[in-house]
């Protein structure tokens, strides 16, 4: 046997039961007092709390409880609440000229915070909570005034409304850039020369030459979408070629890679999922960050 | 003759996991059956070269190499543990340790489970086996019942660990919270565990104490209960013979609640009772003191036993659970109070008249803050089971700050306290190696539990005030990510007090091993039976 004699304890009155385990002994101490009193307490408690809700299982749901209380109940009573309360500005929003709701001091009061909570909840994931976008990614900033799509509430109701390229509304926004590199529509060195020309109008350093042969191809196989000056098209959603706002990266190996592969940015359709007021309160917050039109 | 029946079924289980790796559907089976195979292998060979060796064996002995070989599975189980901890607490402050080319593997996702398997199973559950194959010898004084069928036990869930760690980094989950092993490891962990029953109740069976000591009925409700969690929860059908995938019997609702009542038992009895039969065992042994109240011991054991059992439905207020049920969980929670500080006032109360050991026995100090904590996460518990609290507490990370002060500091520090008092017993040393060292770990562990408690405790009330908030009109006021970045500093403090929690652990591992290594050796002693 390794352990050591427990001692006894004879300075108190308190007696052991007896028993001894490998030389552990108990004392047969009462129960404190406090204990027990705060265990009954709880019980009461306890007690009073399943006459008072919804407790017992019985055949066909459970007892009620005197006061009847349901947590499904108080949800719904909590979001009625709130829906009372909004249901007229709401239907206000809803029935205006989507143009008057800008200048509108009332409606703009109420659907900027809905909006700017509505994107949060639902935007913020592609496009940054602070609704920078994510540069590079393909997720565009909606702070600035550069759009593919258009700027004004209605382009943006639409934007939001029926998404981009997405598969699951027939009337989402839709336009496809060739993938001229893997579709074999120009050859590696065209290409090359393509780039370089993009280069030169968006004022960044570039082969002269290369992009002097590359003006024409731009001219035979990118103007039709992104125009003559390669200043973008927002009926076909082709971004302006010469400013210094990048989708996906302005530089030389990214926009070859742009060019050879092309790009198919997806945005969602929200009708459906976010209700029209919702949908007008997220659009008159995107126009308010600063780029509307 | 009985070698040869073992070799022959060890045989057969090899041969039958080589077919089942061959024809496995996916990569975690074909894995798990490598590996059933290489330990059935192992153990053929083992029996092969063993077999005739004439093998004394003293009747009149505790069997203490099994407990041997359980201290030191803790004390690797639980730095493995913590130390995946550390990881994954890191990867949340920094999603980009999730490297790129450690995927699937190596994310977040997949090194949770293993992680808190790790720590409750591995490092929790050998504690329980080794330190309840100590207590029950001594206490009853009587040898392990079933011969080497300890030894079974004691490999059988290293085996279960195995296969289920190397499951989970592999993808093969049941995916339900502390019982995500698939079918084959439950159906294994089920043999295992009724073999350690057979142990553990023949032990007490043959005792030659008149009574059984309160320390042994904690540790059997445990064991119990857990086996009928574990049936109870795991009820599922497997998609194939030969892969992971299978599919639960319960669905919705019913599968919520029948996870938690086993989630909330997994710590009510595994975590709790369990633990607490370590606790009557060595605490009053360190400090050489009789236990505080006996009546106390029988009236708690019984309140706990019963009321811990309808307490789970307390995981899913608010959720499709009908409010009944959601009632009674709450109200079984909070009656749940005083049984559980039962544990904690005999604890401590064991003590009084040998406080001053707090000052010079580092280990007693360790036991005395496990009680502290123990008392505090059963207080903390029952109050964030109240509907109210719960409607700002629950998803957020008060509840993994409630876990931890409850798994660092009580488990945690009971199972030091034990390893401490059981490692120079067990090899026969002139005691520890260090106990400034002791004293090192004591109080790296301690500041590191109250940086991980205090910084959840800060995020999760911040994260729960975030999400509930909201404007004039009704709506949020934050996002999601909003709540996600504000929560940045507190989840680095959180790191670092799993750092300081691992060195600690790392620390006790050096001593531990220079006790068994350098110390001299006791004199005159031996693990002999006492005779009545």
């Amino acid at each position: 046997m390794c352990a050591k004699q427990v001692t006894k304890q004879p300075a108190k009155q308190v007696e052991t039961t007896g028993h001894s385990w490998d030389g552990i002994e108990e004392l047969n101490n009462p129960l404190p007092r406090w204990w027990v009193w705060v265990f009954y307490l709880t019980i009461l408690w306890g007690i009073g709390y399943v006459i008072a809700y919804p407790a017992w299982p019985l055949i066909k749901g459970a007892t009620p409880g005197l006061l009847h209380a349901s947590t499904r109940a108080d949800v719904d009573a909590e979001i009625k609440r709130f829906d009372d309360a909004n249901a007229p500005i709401k239907a206000k929003l809803v029935a205006a000229d989507l143009n008057a709701i800008i200048g509108d001091k009332e409606l703009m009061a109420y659907a900027e915070p809905a909006g700017a909570s509505v994107f949060r909840n639902n935007c913020a994931q592609c496009h940054g909570s602070g609704a920078a976008g994510v540069q590079g990614k393909g997720y565009p900033n909606l702070l600035d005034n550069d759009w593919l799509w258009g700027g004004d509430m209605e382009a943006i109701h639409t934007t939001i409304t029926h998404g981009i390229r997405n598969t699951t509304d027939p009337e989402a926004r839709y336009s496809e850039m060739p993938k001229f590199g893997v579709d074999g529509l120009l050859e590696p060195a065209q290409i090359d020369a393509v780039v370089e020309h993009v280069l030169a109008i968006s004022g960044q350093e570039h082969d002269a030459a290369k992009a002097a042969e590359g003006a024409t191809l731009f001219a035979d196989n990118c103007s039709a979408c992104h125009g003559e000056q390669g200043m973008g098209d927002r009926a076909q959603g082709a971004p302006n070629l010469t400013d210094a706002i990048w989708l996906y990266g302005g530089d030389r190996d990214t926009i070859k890679h742009t060019v050879t592969y092309a790009r198919f940015g997806v945005m969602p359709n929200w009708a459906g999922r976010l209700s029209e007021d919702e949908i007008r309160a997220v659009a008159a917050y995107v126009h308010s960050r600063g780029g509307g039109e | 003759m009985w070698d040869y029946v073992k070799l022959v079924v060890l045989g057969v289980i090899a041969v039958c996991a080589a077919i089942a790796a061959n024809y496995a559907r996916d990569l975690a089976y074909m894995v798990n059956a490598i590996e059933v195979m290489l330990a059935a292998g192992i153990v053929f060979l083992y029996t092969l070269r063993t077999m005739g060796e004439y093998r004394a064996v003293d009747q009149g002995e505790y069997l203490d190499s099994v407990v041997r070989a359980g201290a030191i599975a803790t004390a690797f189980w639980g730095v493995v543990g913590f130390l995946v901890g550390v990881v994954i607490a890191f990867q949340l402050a920094f999603p980009s340790l999730n490297f790129e080319w450690a995927q699937p593997f190596l994310n977040f996702g997949r090194l949770r489970p293993l992680h808190t398997s790790a720590v409750i199973f591995a490092f929790g559950g050998n504690a329980l086996i080794m330190s309840s194959f100590y207590v029950v010898q001594r206490t009853s004084a009587a040898r392990l019942f079933g011969g080497n069928l300890a030894w079974f036990v004691f490999w059988g869930y290293q085996l279960v660990i195995v296969l289920a760690a190397t499951g989970y980094v592999l993808g093969a989950t049941q995916a339900q919270e502390y019982a995500e092993p698939v079918w084959y490891v439950d159906i294994w962990l089920t043999i295992v565990w009724v073999a350690y029953l057979v142990v553990f109740a023949g032990t007490v069976m043959k005792r030659k104490e008149p009574h059984i000591y309160v320390a042994n009925w904690f540790y059997l409700s445990m064991i119990l209960t857990v086996a009928m969690l574990h049936l109870g929860n795991n009820l599922a059908i497997p998609v194939s013979i030969f892969g992971s995938a299978e599919i639960t019997v319960f669905s919705g609702v019913q599968s919520a609640m029948v996870q938690w009542w086993y989630g909330h038992n997994a710590v009510g009895f595994f975590l709790t009772a369990g633990f607490l039969g370590m606790m009557y065992y060595f605490v009053p042994k360190q400090a050489e003191k009789p236990v505080f109240s006996y009546k106390l011991s029988i009236i708690h054991f019984w309140a706990l036993i019963f009321l811990y059992i309808w307490a789970g439905p307390h995981h899913l207020h608010y959720t499709a659970l009908p409010d009944w049920a959601s009632t009674l969980g709450m109200v079984f929670s909070v009656i749940l109070w005083m049984p559980s500080w039962g544990g904690m006032i005999n604890g401590l109360m064991t003590l009084s008249g040998a406080w001053d050991k707090l000052r010079t026995d580092p280990i007693i100090r360790m036991m005395v803050v496990s009680v502290g904590f123990y008392g505090m996460s059963t207080f903390e518990g029952p109050m964030m089971s109240i509907k109210a609290v719960n409607s700002l507490s629950h998803y957020t990370d008060w509840t993994i700050g409630h876990v931890h002060s409850g798994a660092l500091g009580w488990n945690g520090m009971i199972t030091f306290g034990v390893l401490y008092f059981l490692v120079p017993r067990l090899w026969n040393r002139e005691g520890l190696y260090s106990l400034k060292l002791v004293s090192w770990h004591f109080w790296l562990a301690t500041i590191g539990i109250v940086l991980y408690a205090s910084s959840m405790w800060v995020t999760g009330i911040m994260e729960g005030l975030m999400w509930r908030e909201v404007d004039a009109n009704g709506f949020l006021v934050n996002a999601f990510a909003d709540t996600v970045a504000a929560k940045f500093p507190m989840y680095v403090v959180r790191g670092m007090g799993g750092v300081m929690f691992l060195a600690g652990a790392i620390i006790m591992c050096y001593n531990l091993w220079m006790t068994v290594r350098a110390q001299p050796a006791k004199a005159g002693v031996g693990s002999a039976i006492p005779a009545e």
